[in-house]
């Protein structure tokens, strides 16, 4: 079986042991050769590897060929609106310690209709994993500009090229208040992917990862000198960083040493032009988390509610 | 300890009898950041404390500063004090403190005020160094005057002076003191009272204002004729004195919901500043969203996994809100949305009351999204309807309106005191294993209902979608599903109908005129009708509390009368005036509703004019209607 050390007895053994098959649902509608059917690998591998309990763990997105995401798994999902996938996502974390939460949205959904939304995200820092699948491009509606689209894509908007330089995420998310978990990563890099989405997931706050994601339909050429060359592509590299093989590490022919917990290099590094650095940025594991205030007074019992309550009436009384 | 100060100007006469009323209706108008509201407040707090029934109204002037000593910045209160129970804010005042002579002109032209109205004004205005002041002030009194108001300047702030050094601060609470001598109002209650406004405050300011407090009244004693009583309501009920933004906030700790998710708003944002002091001790916590957007999808996330959630706003929010309102009904979320209306469209009238927000409430979504609707007719029905509502949100996995305005918002009322009980607290959140087999919208076919699978419940795991789905929750590729679904949400809510009674009417059973109204106008419309139900008019009122679903049997009630007419606050063509005839007329909100509900030809009365309605008006046009009615009936004859 996979994912099973062969050492252990069976006495070992959990109760319960989810393979991956416990968490996919229905087969992805996604094209063939979308990226994002990748991402949804390294996600349930993750479950597994975690053994995530299914009903513990939910996956909100927004709309957007990404945000599909959640029907493919075996967990409870929220597949939302457009662009607000946060809001959902804080809430339902903000009483809920006890599940795990995922944030799936694509670079529309997130960096044009969901921005307001993704600035405070990140300022809240709850505890839970946003994983943006970065296309560069509207997907599910058929080849519109995206912010993140590069100067002078060609698209449905754009049909003479688009005319503004991008946004870029890494750069943005890392001048937000109260950051504490930024990295980037790529849908062709599955061994890089894991190990970010892993990484990722063990942070205690709002990690923050995007994911280079193709999209062969209307990015015919989205990153294809990042996949077909090496040396357009860095490893931020670290021992506090994303924790790779020595067999991949060394399939990256460039490779710079940053320790995530330098904030000032980290955007120096999201400026990188002609080679696009994959790692982790940034990391503070001691960033003020939200969700530790929604969940301080939990499960105050019926009695002492009831009480407080009608003290505080009888300042009304006459 | 109290010391009793200022020596009363004129020689101390024998104590004066009191003339006894059944009511006052007092206001207190001043520039705004004068304490006028305070000192209001106070008056209707007391009086509540000696069993008298209350309703107080702020009167707001549109701009946080306006000018000083304009006529447009009147800003201050109404109070309305009864031996019964007192339902809405009256006609005209019977006694007005002024702290200037410009304030009450606005509110002469808004009609709040009839010959003989005692008009107390202060008169230091009468020696100000400037002399256009001095000018327009001796002009404005002999205005009044010429109109009928008695007329009695008041040495306010000289007075004030013998008692503290800065008479801007404190002006309030000796016109407290005043009024307390002038309706017999029980000055240890007054005391107590100041006490607990001034509970963060120094020894000595507190001192002060007691020491305001009893100047005022030794001075009215000494000098003034107006002395009247007003008796208790006679009950051995407890009572709770609160307005309805504060109702609304007990509500939600009442139904022991735990997330309050929102976005500040007038006139809104009251009942969330209410439970961010205290929610947190009852076990719930307030979260202030970055947007309305925002606000309602954190409820909804949290309502998903787990208890019914609620967001408080007003009408701009709720157009912000509406597409997540839109995914809330199609996937069976539960939730509460309290809506405080406020005028419309756009930024509007933000502290003026309107009912305009019922019919974009009803159908503001695009596509059909059926919903549950409910109007709270006063302060004690805010407290009350925010337990049904999240009762009804769970039952019918649904959201649920709960439709208020800004008279009900800052309105004060008394009312018995709810005995809170553990029914009404949300259970905690259910985490058995989900039963093999049942799908997550598993539509019964009679109701519609369904049961909701919560995150942590083993097997339940489903992924909500705001695409059209079926009962797996799986996307719709047959279209046959949508309907099917579409139908199911619609039968919930002709299944909450089943439950309900028949509304109640008010005056007769049958007739010749019936006025429909719902939400914070019944007790204007009730005291309208009663009034004129004892002059011999054949009239009766309904009130509706459900607007979605109606409650049955409203079309048999109509098609007793001859004539149905629905009172609100919202907008409707007048006929008659430029372009408007029969065949084009815009018909206010409720009406525009119930004729399409009844094929009843339903006639409305409604004005935007931003205040709450009051019995004249109503009354008034009861009378025009049957005037005309009668006309018509001779012209016929002859
Ligand atoms: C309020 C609203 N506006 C517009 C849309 C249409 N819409 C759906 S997905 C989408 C863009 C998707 O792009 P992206 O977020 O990058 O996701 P992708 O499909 O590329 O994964 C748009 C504009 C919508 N569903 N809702
Ligand atoms: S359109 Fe692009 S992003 Fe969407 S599923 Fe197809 S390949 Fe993937
Ligand atoms: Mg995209």
């Amino acid at each position: 079986m996979i994912g099973i050390r062969a050492d252990l007895t069976e006495q070992d053994l959990p109760e319960v042991y989810y393979s991956i098959q416990d968490y996919s649902s229905s087969n992805a509608r996604w094209c063939p050769g979308c990226g994002d059917h990748a991402i949804l690998t390294a996600v349930q591998k993750l479950c597994r590897e975690k053994q995530l309990p299914p009903e513990k763990t939910v996956f909100v997105s927004g709309i957007g060929c990404s945000s599909r995401f959640p029907h493919y798994m075996k967990t409870y999902g929220f597949h939302g609106l457009h662009g607000r996938a946060f809001p959902v996502a804080e809430g339902v974390k903000f009483r809920r310690p006890d599940l795990d939460v995922f944030v799936v949205t694509g670079d529309g959904d997130c960096c044009s209709i969901g921005a307001g939304h993704w600035v405070h995200a990140v300022r809240y820092n709850m505890y839970m994993v946003a994983l943006l699948f970065d296309n560069e491009i509207y997907g599910l509606t058929k080849k519109q500009t995206s912010p993140t689209s590069p100067k002078g894509t060609f698209s449905n908007t754009h049909p003479k090229g688009s005319v503004l330089p991008p946004l870029n995420p890494i750069q943005s998310t890392l001048g937000f208040a109260n950051v504490s978990f930024v990295a980037q990563t790529a849908d062709w890099h599955p061994a890089h992917l894991y190990a970010t989405i892993k990484k990722a997931h063990e942070h205690p706050g709002f990690s923050f990862v995007r994911i280079l994601q193709r999209c062969p339909v209307w990015m015919n050429h989205g990153f294809s000198q990042a996949v077909a060359k090496d040396n357009s592509v860095t490893l931020l590299d670290h021992a506090n960083g994303i924790e790779l093989d020595p067999q991949v590490r060394k399939s990256f022919k460039q490779v710079i040493q940053h320790d995530p917990s330098d904030i000032l290099k980290a955007r120096e590094y999201a400026e990188l032009e002609d080679s696009l650095p994959l790692g982790l940025f940034y990391q503070n594991t001691e960033a003020e988390r939200y969700d530790e205030y929604g969940a301080h007074n939990l499960h105050m019992p019926v009695k002492e509610r009831l009480s407080e309550l009608n003290g505080l009436l009888d300042r009304y009384a006459i | 300890m109290d010391t009793i100060v200022s020596p009363p100007r004129g020689s101390k006469q024998p104590t004066k009898k009191p003339t006894v009323l059944s009511e006052a209706i007092v206001e207190i108008v001043s520039d705004s950041g004068e304490g006028a509201q305070k000192c209001g407040q106070s008056l209707g707090a007391i009086s509540a404390k000696m069993g008298n029934g209350v309703w107080t109204v702020e009167i707001i002037p549109a701009e946080i500063q306006p000018p000083a000593r304009s006529r447009a910045g009147a800003s201050g209160i109404r109070v309305r004090i009864g031996s019964e129970t007192v339902t809405n804010m009256g006609d005209h005042a019977q006694l007005v403190v002024a702290f200037n002579e410009q304030v009450p002109y606005g509110r002469i032209e808004q009609r709040a005020y009839k010959p003989g109205t005692h008009l107390l004004i202060e008169d230091k205005w009468r020696n100000d160094p400037t002399e256009k002041i001095r000018q327009e002030y001796t002009e404005a009194i002999e205005q009044f005057k010429v109109l009928g108001a008695d007329v009695i300047e008041i040495p306010m702030e000289e007075e004030c002076l013998k008692v503290v050094k800065n008479a801007k601060k404190g002006k309030n609470m000796w016109v407290l003191g005043m009024l307390s001598y002038i309706y017999s109002r029980d000055l240890e209650k007054a005391q107590q009272q100041i006490r607990r406004i001034f509970r963060k405050k120094s020894d000595q300011i507190i001192q002060d204002n007691i020491n305001l407090l009893m100047s005022g009244f030794a001075w009215a004693e000494a000098n003034l004729d107006l002395h009247f009583e007003i008796p208790a309501i006679e009950t051995d009920q407890e009572m709770l004195v609160m307005n309805g933004n504060e109702a609304i906030s007990f509500g939600v700790m009442a139904a022991g919901i735990d997330v309050c998710s929102m976005y500040p708003i007038t006139p809104a944002t009251s009942a969330s500043h209410h439970l961010a002091e205290h929610m947190e001790a009852v076990g719930g916590l307030v979260h202030q969203a970055e947007d309305e957007i925002a606000a309602i999808g954190f409820a909804i996330g949290s309502s998903y996994a787990g208890k019914t959630a609620v967001t408080i706003t007003s009408g701009p929010g709720i157009a912000l809100k509406t597409e997540f309102i839109g995914l809330a009904v199609m996937a069976e979320v539960p939730l509460v949305i309290v809506d405080v209306q406020r005028g419309g469209p756009s930024t509007g009238l933000p502290t003026k009351v309107e009912q305009g927000d019922l019919l974009s409430v009803l159908f503001g979504d695009p596509g059909d999204a059926p919903k549950v609707v409910i109007a709270p007719s006063t302060i004690e029905e805010c407290f009350h309807f925010v337990i049904l509502a999240r009762k009804l949100a769970e039952s019918f996995r649904t959201p649920v309106f709960v439709l208020t305005d800004a008279n009900l918002a800052t309105g004060v009322s008394a009312f018995p005191r709810p005995k809170v009980s553990e029914d009404w607290f949300a259970s905690p959140i259910d985490q058995s294993d989900w039963e093999e087999g049942v799908r997550p919208y598993e539509w019964a076919q009679e109701t519609g209902l369904s049961q909701r699978p919560i995150p942590g419940m083993k097997g339940g795991m489903y992924t909500l979608t705001g695409l059209a789905h079926d009962e797996e929750s799986h996307v719709a590729y047959d279209p046959a599903i949508n309907q099917r679904a579409a139908e199911a949400r619609s039968r919930k809510i002709a299944a909450l109908q089943l439950s309900l009674k028949e509304p109640k009417v008010f005056g007769a059973d049958s007739g010749d005129l019936l006025l429909v109204g719902w939400g914070s106008t019944r007790g204007a419309i009730e005291e309208a009708v009663a009034t004129a139900r004892s002059e011999g008019l054949d009239v009766s009122s309904l009130h509706l509390r459900f607007m979605s679903p109606l409650e049955p049997g409203i079309k048999e009630i109509m098609q007793r009368f001859k004539k149905v007419v629905c009172v609100e606050l919202n907008y409707s063509d007048t006929v008659g005036r430029p372009l408007i005839g029969d065949h084009n007329r815009r018909f206010s909100q409720l009406a525009f509703y119930l004729r399409g509900n009844t094929l009843i030809d339903i006639d409305s009365y409604s004005n935007v004019f931003g205040q709450p309605l009051s019995p004249i008006r109503i009354y008034n046009m009861v009378k025009r209607m049957f005037d005309q009615y009668h006309a018509q009936l001779k012209a016929a004859k002859s």
